[in-house]
């Protein structure tokens, strides 16, 4: 019973915590390459549509996730345009970015509502996926939920371990010394955006294919915004969002079971819990004014301009 | 490189103006551009989208009704980005000016007197200033970002007002429909044009319009405002508080929000609802851009992205499009302004080898 329980539980948080752990380490990227992009909930949105679109109109999972990614990095495509080429305040064109992305979705989806889909396919391996407890949490998850794990430790190893994963760390920190020594910050900076988007647009996949297999209009729920708050929870360090996504995917889920507990509190005020903690993260991050500067990257937010 | 960007000397004052008009142009292209491809004729739709609406004296009205809102707080959110302070929680500081101005309406139900609606302005005001004073303590003790607190508290005031709506403020004979009690007499806005919806409300937005432009050009604070936002180094040597700039501009701009919330529920609506605002809050962050943070700018803004709100609403019924249309174009044209401004910075070049003449 309690370990049906548990099982349970951490299923849950699984699949809470994915779609954050996607658009988190993605916008780690972006803004280690110097990028403010505050339109993760736009491309999310779009990603959630974009996959859903696809999903009811083939029936094919993978071609879905596809889509769900293609569509935030089309999205994520005009900030780069705008903020790069153009360049635009970061600030204004991530919002309207959301903006876009929230309208954009919901006059796409029109057609969309109230269709279903059969979810994505589980991992079947047979032994394996029966072991009682450890089988359905570890050999039973969607490929999507193998792919962020993999993606959080592919990130940590590309900015870490790798010539590129250094260029797109100095581009972030001083784009003018990397580019007196030969670097593209323009065209380093756009593939980290479009890899930000595509990421963030897996995500979303994430929410319309697994998490509630339908469309409903402003489905993200902010919780673009919320990986926005866990990548400086992480101090731009793509495990520790990994980590901070399933603490947060941890809160959820007291939301979704306390009424079984007995616990007389209007479900209103319980939905509030994600958004509370995250302030209370931010506060407990931010109050050492002198570490959160070391961590951020140095040239976060500010345009580059090579005469200027 | 054909076509590459060449820094002024200064700032093109004359785009900053013509920016804006740029993106409106370019926005109804694009905009034909998206109905064509939906199938339907692009002419006809932008005919429903921006003329039919306002084709009638009921569809003027209606134009300052939604015009009201989206003023008031493009009013208040320009004062803070003009200072780099990015309140985007108006939405929140909408919905608990709403609650508390419209929580007061139904604390006196059925007392008559005048001195309630004033009292409900003040209490909306007070409403959207204290949600709005949780991120600017924030920012100011723990340096916490205010964007991202700002936005969270919007999602829980929208669970907030859900969770009262559905309990302590429902309607005790509304056969447990989730909507309070329509408000009496005493808590409704007058009308200022018979026939229509168009309630007093705006001519206090175009009156805070006044103060706001009287703020930001005559004192000092207004000053200190522009300063920070545009050289801060230069604001802390001069021993600017830069502290009391950050709460003044989010208590104002929460309270002009809080304002547009108890306007709303004083005025067209009339009671508290599950939904008091399609987003007014997050479409006044455009208006405030589009205007050029300046208060006549903001006012026209205004109009403007009402227009697109009746718009939606026009191409719905005649034409059967989706009213998401109107959110599309407000992205499409806070897009487009933002790649003109561009241009207010820099100037186009055609041709790598003029561009190297004119330098040297």
């Amino acid at each position: 019973m309690t370990v049906d329980f548990l099982v349970l539980a951490l299923l849950t948080i699984i699949t809470a915590s994915t779609p954050l752990v996607f658009a988190a380490i993605g916008e780690i990227v972006v803004e280690k390459a110097g990028v403010l992009n505050l339109g993760i909930e736009g491309m999310m949105i779009v990603g959630a549509i974009g996959a859903f679109a696809v999903a009811v109109t083939t029936g094919d999972p993978t071609l879905a996730i596809i889509a769900g990614a293609l569509s935030g990095l089309v999205l994520a495509f005009i900030f780069g345009f705008l903020t790069l080429f153009l360049l635009s305040n970061q600030v204004a064109t991530g919002l309207a970015l959301t903006i876009f992305g929230i309208g954009f979705s919901a006059l796409l989806g029109h057609g969309f509502v109230g269709k279903t889909f059969s979810g994505l396919p589980k991992l079947n391996i047979a032994g394996l996926s029966d072991i009682p407890g450890i089988g359905p949490l570890l050999f039973g998850q969607d490929a999507l939920v193998y792919l962020s794990v993999a993606s959080a430790i592919g990130v940590t190893w590309f900015l870490g371990r790798t010539r590129w994963g250094l260029a797109v760390r100095a581009v972030g920190e001083n784009h003018d010394a990397a580019h007196s020594i030969g670097f593209s910050v323009t065209l380093i900076r756009l593939a980290a955006v479009l890899f930000g988007g595509a990421m963030a647009g897996l995500g979303g996949a994430y929410l319309s294919l697994a998490h509630t297999p339908l469309w409903v209009e402003n489905m993200t729920a902010g919780r673009g915004w919320i990986a926005l708050a866990l990548v400086v929870f992480a101090s731009w360090k793509a495990w520790r969002a990994f980590f901070g996504a399933y603490l947060f995917g941890g809160i959820t889920i007291i939301q979704l079971h306390a009424q079984g507990f007995g616990v007389d509190v209007p479900s209103q005020i319980l939905s509030m819990l994600p958004y509370l903690a995250t302030i209370v993260v931010l506060v407990l991050i931010s109050r050492d004014d002198t570490r959160a500067r070391l961590n951020a990257p140095a040239c976060l937010g500010k345009s580059f301009h090579a005469s200027g | 490189m054909l076509i590459r960007l060449e820094l002024r000397g200064e700032a093109s004052r004359a785009m900053v103006y013509k920016s804006p008009l740029i993106a409106v142009v370019l926005t109804l292209l694009a905009g034909m551009a998206m109905f064509w491809i939906m199938g339907t004729d692009p002419l006809r739709a932008v005919y429903a989208f921006f003329i039919e609406p306002v084709s009638t004296l009921d569809g003027v009205a209606e134009l300052f009704v939604k015009a009201t809102p989206l003023v008031l707080i493009g009013l208040g959110l320009s004062l803070g980005f003009q200072a780099n302070v990015w309140n985007i929680g108006a939405e929140g500081q909408l919905t608990l000016g709403a609650i508390f101005g419209g929580g007061l309406a139904l604390a006196f139900f059925d007392v008559d007197t005048v001195f309630l609606l004033p009292a409900m302005l003040v209490a909306g005001i007070i409403g959207g200033m204290a949600w709005a004073a949780i991120p600017a303590f924030l920012k100011t003790r723990y340096n916490t970002n205010e964007i991202l607190t700002t936005l969270m508290l919007t999602y829980v005031g929208l669970l907030l007002l859900s969770y009262l709506i559905h309990g302590p403020l429902r309607d005790p004979d509304g056969f447990n429909f989730p909507e309070s009690r329509l408000f009496h007499d005493a808590a409704i806005l007058p009308i200022i044009l018979e026939g229509t919806r168009l309630h007093i409300g705006w001519l206090i937005a175009l009156f805070i319009a006044i103060l706001a432009w009287l703020l930001i050009v005559k004192h000092i604070i207004g000053f200190q405002i522009r300063v920070i936002g545009m050289a801060p180094v230069a604001a802390s040597f001069a021993g600017f508080k830069e502290k009391r700039l950050v709460w003044l501009t989010l208590l104002m701009s929460g309270g002009a929000a809080g304002l547009a919330g108890v306007l709303e529920v004083a005025g067209p609506i009339g009671q508290i609802v599950p939904v008091i605002s399609p987003g007014y809050g997050f479409t006044a962050i455009i208006v405030a851009f589009l205007g050029r943070l300046h208060p006549v700018g903001v006012v026209l803004a205004g109009l403007l992205m009402a227009l697109t709100y009746l718009g939606g609403d026009s191409a719905q019924i005649t034409m059967n499009l989706p009213n998401a249309v109107t959110g599309v174009f407000q992205g499409m044209l806070l897009f487009f302004l933002l790649a003109s401004d561009v241009l207010v910075r820099y100037r186009l070049r055609f041709g790598a080898a003029r561009a190297r003449e004119s330098t040297t």
